[in-house]
């Protein structure tokens, strides 16, 4: 089954590939528009060892890696203490649902006029970005623990400070990590939006901004844009991976009820 | 030694789940607590326990007020699967309400396993709680109760999602754990069989709100069997008279619109009369009203 899932996979990307190289060769559409995925993946092959580029991606980990972490530093405790103190929890509500819609990119004049350092913008951005999807799944998160659950640590007279710490913590940390994952992709898109607009030394949006100076270059821009997809998706699979691996309890729970 | 007393309990939405209780538990006893469902069973459990505060009367443990969970109680739930911790080892399950008694890891170590092996899952330890069938889930928890020695063990329905088998199996553990430690045991079930096949006594309690119904002896000897246990005149007779109660009292509810100032009316009367905690008293009085 699984491998079969595989086969049919792969096949899938092989044949976009295909569809792709013969839209372009056969001049359906302009090349210089859409270059045959041959090229654009020959071109992603180069950027592999190209020194230039790996700074470039190094650039954006790092914004992105800081900025996601400072968003969990921040909203995981910021989350614990709304999601316990029902009049925090009532009063930040409004709040909450007001700041959260706002796009991250749309603050991008505001951050660099705020920020002297285009890594702090990205970061401050990223920052903002990620707050919302963290802080919400840990307030529901806190908010479904089984009150059975809680009971049965009470009842062994643990107050709730320990009622927090042993039970609704452990419980709600699967979905918090849910939020961060959510919060990876997000802020994927936020690093490369705000290094196409702000500019800056170095990063992935910064090389894609390049491509297209001097005629343009799509098959050099299609390539890097296949390396900024392939670290959404190893970012992903990594968290996912991880996931399974600390909630183990979690997944085999739950498929043992199904 | 608990005692309570003219215990009342009505929810913020104004439902009243327990009216002027009174009842009285000796040290050592292991007494069935039997009504129909809803009829405030488990709240009164959770009174008892400290984990909800009841708004009128008053509960006291070996002479002390109970005021917050009392500090050798144990609480095993109906739900297994939702009160062990799926996250922690058997082991760790079992071992971690010993943080509270001031035991060092290895100490509590030990006596987890130790408890672990009363409750015949002596290979349990490292396993985690879904990896183990429903009836030996129940097990780690009774197991996690009694590694904390209360001194009183309150179940709530402990068996009501297990199969029959397990059932007489578990109910076995709970005789032979109540003769090996000598702990109150106060069991809620809504199994009459169960009642009088694991009780020293049986206080029936009639439908929301709760109050005492009915108090009965259970006349059988200590060394019980599933198979003869049951074949008993004694405990056929026990049965009957237990199911005619719980019945009687589940007849109430209908009643209960049109009547509802007049039981609570009734409720003071009675406490009035200073009948208090002898509850042998109540079972007449209950057993004779003309309402029923």
């Amino acid at each position: 089954m699984r491998f079969r899932r595989i086969v049919y996979g792969a096949a899938g990307v092989a044949g976009l590939v295909v569809v792709l190289e013969v839209v372009s060769r056969t001049g359906l559409v302009d090349d210089t528009a859409l270059p045959p995925a041959s090229t654009v993946l020959r071109e992603a092959g180069r950027l592999a060892v190209d020194q230039d580029f790996l700074v470039d991606v190094g650039a954006t980990l790092k914004a992105w890696a800081g900025g996601l972490l400072l968003s969990v530093l921040v909203a995981v405790p910021l989350g614990v203490l709304l999601g316990s103190v029902p009049v925090l929890n009532t009063a930040s509500r409004a709040l909450v649902e007001l700041c959260r819609p706002i796009p991250s990119v749309a603050l991008i004049p505001l951050a660099t006029i705020a920020f002297s350092t285009v890594v702090q913008q990205k970061m401050a951005l990223i920052f903002y970005a990620c707050l919302w999807p963290i802080l919400v799944n840990t307030l529901y998160a806190l908010r479904d623990v089984d009150p059975v659950a809680k009971e049965s640590l009470r009842s062994f007279g643990f107050g709730t400070p320990a009622v927090l710490w042993r039970v609704s913590l452990p419980s709600a940390a699967p979905f918090i990590a849910t939020g961060v994952r959510i919060a990876a992709s997000v802020a994927l898109i936020v690093v490369i939006s705000t290094e196409l607009v702000a500019g800056g030394d170095d990063g992935v949006g910064l090389y894609l901004n390049e491509t297209q100076a001097g005629g343009g270059r799509n098959d050099l821009l299609l390539a890097g844009a296949c390396w900024a997809g392939a670290l959404g998706l190893v970012a992903n699979a990594g968290l996912i991976w991880l996931e399974r691996i600390a909630f183990r309890w979690q997944s085999a729970r739950s498929e043992g009820v199904a | 030694m608990l005692q309570i007393t003219g215990l009342t309990h009505s929810y913020s939405d104004g439902h009243v789940a327990i009216d002027s209780l009174d009842l009285t538990v000796a040290d050592g006893e292991l007494l069935s607590i039997v009504g129909p469902s809803g009829c405030g069973k488990s709240t009164l459990l959770r009174c008892i326990a400290g984990l909800i505060r009841p708004t009128g009367g008053r509960i006291t443990l070996n002479g002390a007020a109970v005021d917050g969970v009392p500090d050798d109680l144990a609480v095993v739930f109906q739900d297994y699967s939702r009160s062990l911790f799926p996250w922690l080892t058997v082991r760790d399950n079992v071992a971690l309400p010993l943080r509270r008694r001031g035991k060092s890891r290895a100490e509590r170590r030990a006596a987890a396993q130790e408890a672990l092996e009363s409750v015949g899952l002596p290979d349990a330890g490292r396993k985690y709680p879904w990896q183990l069938s429903g009836g030996m889930q129940q097990r780690v928890s009774i197991a996690r109760a009694l590694a904390y020695r209360p001194s009183l063990l309150l179940m709530d329905e402990p068996f009501g999602s297990v199969d029959a088998q397990t059932r007489e199996d578990l109910e076995d553990l709970v005789l032979q754990v109540h003769r090996a430690e000598k702990m109150t045991i106060l069991l809620v079930t809504h199994d009459i069989d169960e009642s009088v096949y694991v009780g020293d006594r049986v206080v029936v309690l009639n439908r929301s709100p709760a109050r005492v119904h009915a108090d009965l002896p259970v006349t059988l000897s200590a060394d019980r069997d599933q198979i003869e246990t049951r074949g008993l005149p004694e405990f056929v007779r026990l049965r009957a008279e237990v199911g005619r109660l719980v019945r009687g009292g589940a007849r109430i509810p209908g009643a209960v619109p049109a009547g509802a100032a007049g039981g609570i009316l009734k409720s003071d009367i009675r406490h009035q009369k200073g009948v208090g905690p002898d509850t042998m008293a109540d079972s007449e009085s209950g057993g004779t009203r003309p309402t029923r």
